[in-house]
Order: C-alpha cells, then sequence, then structure tokens
C-alpha cells in the first residue's frame, strides 16, 4: 500500500441506501471543530488588537482586558488541539509524486473538469498544502505569540526582538487567514466536503469523484486504478 | 492668567486665582489608535523638564516625591551594592535615579554620573504609535504624553514602542505605567511634584522655550569650566521631548546608564504599524473578494449522477465494508 491509498482509522463503508462513506468519525470531527473555533476566536481576538476600526470586536470577549488575555490561551488551546489533529493527519498528508502530478491539472479543477484530474487517495495536494502551511504558520505564531506575551514572558527576551516577534506574529497571522479563506472556500465550492466534516461521511458519488484511490481502496477495489476516468 | 494655560513653573505654590482646568479631551492632539481625532480647540504653550546632570547631587527626593504624589507603593528592595534603588523603573516608580561610575579616559577622573530616568515625553512617541487600544495614550499640545488607564488593555506594546524602555505593566491590575509629567498637577497650574522636590534645582520646569534658554546658560557656564562637550540633550529623532538633559558630555549619552546616543521609534516597529499592516490587509480583503466572487460567477464543484452510477458499479462488484 502506497500512502497514495492510506486509509484512515475509522474509514469505512456502511451499507445503506445510500452507502454512507465514513470520511471522519465523530472523535476526529470534534477535535476539527475545537481548532476551527480556537483559531476564529483567535482571529477575533487578534485583529481585534492589531486593527483598531476592529477594536470593537473585543466586546465578544468582555472588552479589551480580556481580549488581551484570552488571546494567547486560546492560541494554547489551539496549539494544542491542533497538534493532536496533526498526530492523525500528518500520515495522509505526506507528499508523493502524485501530487506534481495533480497540481499540475490544477487549472482543470478549477475550470471545473475535474474529470481529467489523475485520480487521487484521501487527501489532494490542495489539501496537503494547507495542512502542512497551517502547521508551519502555527508553530510561528505559537514562538512569536510566547514571545510578545507580556505577563510571563515579558522579561525573558530583549524588546528588539519583541518588536520583531511582533511583526511576525501580524504577518504570519495574515497568512493563516489567508490560507484559512482557501481552507473554508474550498470546502464550500467542492459541494459536500462541509458534510464529510459536520455529519462524518460522504456519498459514494462524492468520494469517487474526489478521492477515488481511496475509494477503490475502501470498497476492496484497489486493484483496478487503470479505469478509465469518464 | 486669562486663558488657563500650562504653569511656568514648578517652585511656585498653588495659584490662588481661579484656574480652570485644562488637559481635557480638547486640548488632545494625539491619540491612541485613533485616526481622526477632532481638531484640538485651542493650542497651549509647550512645556518641559529640564534635568541638569551637573547639579544633580543623587538625594532621590524627587523619587520620594514621585511616590508621594502619584501615591506608589514599590516594594522594599534588596542592597546589592549599588546606589539605584529600586534596581529598576516599575509600574510603582515612575522615575529612578541611576547611578553610574565613570573613568574619564581624558582626565583620568573617576566621575559619579547620576541621571533621572523615566519617560521623555517624545514629540514622536513610540508608545502610542504601538498601542492598540483606541485613548488608552494620548499627547496634549503642551507636549506631555499620559496613559489613560480606564482605557488600557495591558498588552505592554508601549514597553515595545518605546526608544527607551520606559513603560511598565502592573502584575496587579495589568496596566501600564509610566511618568506622567504629573498631568494633574500641570492641569490645575502646578509644577510637577519631582521638579518642586528637587533641592538644588536641578530639575526645573517651564516653557519649553524657558527650559532650552536655561539650559545654554547652564551649557555655557559648564564649558566655561572644562566641560567643552557639555550640551542639551533633546533628542531630533524622537522629534524632540518634553523632558530634557544638560549633560556635560553630550557627546556620549551612553555613559549615562545607557541614556539612547540617537533614539528614534524602531523601524521594525514603523513596518509593523504600517507597511505589512496595510499589505496584510490588502491581502486578506482581495483573497476574501476573490473567494466571493469564484463562488458567485464559477460553477460549483457538485457530484454528478454520472459520478454516483459509476461508485456504485464499483460498490456492487466489491466488497463494502470489507478492508482486505
Ligand atoms: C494561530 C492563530 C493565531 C492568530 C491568527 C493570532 C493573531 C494575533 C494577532 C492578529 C495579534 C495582534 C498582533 C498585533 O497587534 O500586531 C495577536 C496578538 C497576540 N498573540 Fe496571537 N495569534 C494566534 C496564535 C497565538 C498563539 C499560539 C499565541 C501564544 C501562545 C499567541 C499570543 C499572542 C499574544 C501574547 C499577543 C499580544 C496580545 C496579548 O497579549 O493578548 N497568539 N495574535
Ligand atoms: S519615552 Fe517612551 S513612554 Fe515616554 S513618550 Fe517616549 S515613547 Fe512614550
Amino acid at each position: 500500500m502506497t500512502n497514495n491509498e492510506l486509509i484512515e482509522p475509522g474509514d469505512e463503508i456502511l451499507p445503506g441506501d445510500p452507502p454512507r462513506i465514513v470520511r471522519y468519525p465523530p472523535a476526529v470531527r470534534i477535535n476539527h471543530w475545537i481548532t476551527a473555533t480556537a483559531m476564529v476566536l483567535l482571529i477575533l481576538s487578534g485583529v481585534a488588537m492589531f486593527w483598531p476600526p476592529l477594536f470593537f470586536l473585543t466586546a465578544i470577549f468582555g472588552g479589551g482586558q480580556w481580549a488581551r488575555f484570552l488571546h494567547p490561551w486560546i492560541g494554547v488551546i489551539l496549539v494544542v488541539s491542533f497538534a493532536i489533529l496533526a498526530s492523525r493527519f500528518w500520515r495522509g498528508n505526506l507528499w508523493l509524486r502524485a501530487d506534481l502530478d495533480w497540481s499540475a491539472h490544477i487549472g482543470d479543477l478549477v475550470s471545473g473538469h475535474e474529470e481529467r484530474m489523475p485520480e487521487i487517495g484521501k487527501f489532494n495536494a490542495g489539501q496537503k498544502f494547507v495542512f502542512w502551511v497551517m502547521m508551519l504558520l502555527i508553530l510561528a505564531m505559537l514562538a512569536s505569540g510566547l514571545v510578545i506575551w507580556q505577563e510571563y514572558f515579558g522579561g525573558m527576551t530583549s524588546i528588539p526582538v519583541q518588536r520583531e516577534a511582533l511583526l511576525v506574529h501580524w504577518i504570519g497571522a495574515s497568512l493563516i487567514i489567508l490560507v484559512l479563506i482557501l481552507h473554508v472556500y474550498a470546502g464550500i465550492w467542492v459541494r459536500g466536503s462541509f458534510d464529510a466534516m459536520v455529519r462524518g461521511w460522504v456519498s459514494p458519488g462524492w468520494a469517487w469523484r474526489h478521492h477515488r484511490l481511496w475509494f477503490r481502496r475502501l470498497a476492496g477495489r484497489s486493484e483496478s486504478p487503470g479505469d478509465a476516468p469518464v | 492668567m486669562a486663558l488657563p494655560d500650562s504653569p511656568r513653573t514648578a517652585v511656585s505654590n498653588p495659584p490662588t486665582q481661579t484656574f480652570i482646568e485644562n488637559l481635557g479631551p480638547g486640548d488632545v492632539i494625539k491619540r491612541s489608535a485613533t485616526e481622526r481625532l477632532p481638531k484640538p480647540q485651542r493650542e497651549l504653550t509647550p512645556v518641559a523638564k529640564l534635568i541638569d546632570v551637573s547639579k544633580c547631587i543623587g538625594c532621590k527626593a524627587c523619587q520620594s516625591a514621585c511616590i508621594e504624589w502619584n501615591d506608589t507603593h514599590p516594594a522594599v528592595g534588596e542592597n546589592v551594592g549599588v546606589y539605584t534603588n529600586p534596581h529598576d523603573l516599575s509600574s510603582e516608580m515612575f522615575t529612578l535615579m541611576r547611578f553610574e561610575e565613570w573613568d574619564n579616559p581624558d582626565t583620568g577622573n573617576l566621575e559619579w554620573l547620576i541621571r533621572k530616568d523615566g519617560c521623555m515625553h517624545c514629540a514622536e512617541p513610540g508608545c502610542l504609535e504601538a498601542c492598540p487600544s483606541p485613548g488608552a495614550i494620548v499627547q496634549y499640545s503642551n507636549g506631555i504624553v499620559d496613559f489613560d488607564h480606564d482605557n488600557c488593555i495591558g498588552c505592554g506594546y508601549c514597553i515595545k514602542g518605546c526608544p527607551f524602555d520606559i513603560p511598565r505593566v502592573s502584575k496587579t491590575d495589568h496596566k501600564a505605567y509610566k511618568c506622567t509629567l504629573c498631568s494633574d498637577r500641570v492641569a490645575v497650574g502646578q509644577g510637577p511634584a519631582c521638579a518642586k522636590a528637587c533641592p538644588t534645582k536641578a530639575i526645573t520646569f517651564g516653557t519649553k522655550e524657558d527650559m532650552k534658554a536655561l539650559a545654554s546658560e547652564r551649557i555655557t557656564d559648564l564649558k566655561s569650566r572644562g566641560y567643552e562637550n557639555a550640551g542639551l540633550y533633546d533628542p531630533e529623532g524622537v522629534g524632540g521631548t518634553h523632558v530634557m538633559y544638560v549633560l556635560h558630555h553630550a557627546d556620549k549619552p551612553h555613559i549615562y546608564s545607557d541614556l539612547v546616543d540617537k533614539p528614534k521609534v524602531s523601524p521594525v516597529v514603523h513596518a509593523w504599524k504600517g507597511a505589512t499592516r496595510t499589505a496584510g490587509l490588502a491581502a486578506v480583503g482581495l483573497a476574501a473578494v476573490a473567494a466571493l466572487a469564484h463562488g458567485l460567477f464559477a460553477r460549483a464543484d457538485k457530484v454528478t449522477a454520472e459520478d454516483d452510477a459509476r461508485a456504485r458499479e464499483v460498490l456492487d462488484k466489491g466488497e463494502p465494508g470489507n478492508r482486505a
């Protein structure tokens, strides 16, 4: 088995009409949504402290003092939650030669010809990109965030270093928001993706269209990767 | 006094005539995290505190007066064999006599340099530029830079913005503190407490113009007595300051307990609050618009009947649920 055909624990096909292809079991979904909630709260509280026209968002957290106090702690929750998520997802997101091939056809995807794309496993190159870039950015946010955490670490680094950390924290935040727009938009544009993360399963047609190798392998048909695309 | 303006001196007793309180919202010329500020109602005369290090005897009366007036409670410290006490500025100690022993290589003399450290009240304050909370830091038209603790969120950005390492965040109420130039005294016609307490008039207070004139007299005097590098410290890099020093060695401010030679707000701070902020916000805005446009005008990626049929074929031929 190559990574391209990786099946994650809990992935299975539940018989019925239609058959339900389980993609994310409940624990993974809870883990994902905790991560997502933390991320949204971090962006709201962070951006409120960064851009004065949005300062009013601190009211969500009970005012400026509360936003300042809660933000780094939510950051800690995010890092822990993402680490758990990553411990499951890293294997399926390893970069393969096939991903290059898929990436080369990205134009077909965007122009609505996904049927011309090479078959792929549980995660496509776009998803892998989001995964690894997110991981790097979250690590950068953690490192720079600790440096600027006045309450506990204010005295541990020099002020010039703290200034640089503030700059890194902002650049990282804007990149994270960009990646997030890509991530959320892809989830909306590829209809049915949200279902995978909300109710946990997808339809056979969805699995066939978007993650065919994964689907074949699940259906015990990994021996026929040569099937001509439609 | 026809118009209420800032006091001209710290030595006089409280004015007996009615003095309408100033330093209100109408006197604010800069406000943190606020772009469009209403035009100030009037312009107060710029004031300054002049600290003549050559006249300082290190008695710390200014520190005591500062504690007294601001009702702060610095903890009793530990003597580690230096006169500087407490060891650093804190949220309870807004001004600090820093003592330095300096070997003058030209004369072979050991010089005892004493500098009263504290907020410089910069014309271009880095603390105010860095502050994310609207109205937590204000600058009045007389030059005083003041922290408004009702609006302070305790993030510590002012510390990162300040080129002089002055503000301190309290561990108790999580708000930033520094010298206020006794704005609450100045507002009612009184000079700062430290200047009033100073027994040698090493600290004086008045209009910035008067203080510069006084400084130049002092510098002439110092030069006539062999301090040829005597000069005024009113650094241009931060637009000048409303706390100035007369230094007998003005060519090397750093010998006075690391007084910054050429202070300016760090370019990193400018980049953070300026170009990268604009670039980041613009990129995010553009991406959001692009996603929205694609969502509205491009066909969604939907599963077709064909996909469903092909999938069913695979399932029918295979063994559903069997992971083999
Ligand atoms: C990964 C998502 C995160 C995002 C999107 C984010 C975003 C932001 C933003 C935009 C700011 C304002 C920065 C500025 O004014 O330039 C900020 C401030 C801050 N961030 Fe984050 N951040 C994240 C994670 C973290 C983490 C993991 C930590 C630390 C453990 C952290 C600690 C801080 C601290 C200490 C501040 C200063 C304000 C405060 O004390 O609350 N952040 N963040
Ligand atoms: S010395 Fe520091 S705290 Fe004082 S006005 Fe200048 S930047 Fe602000």
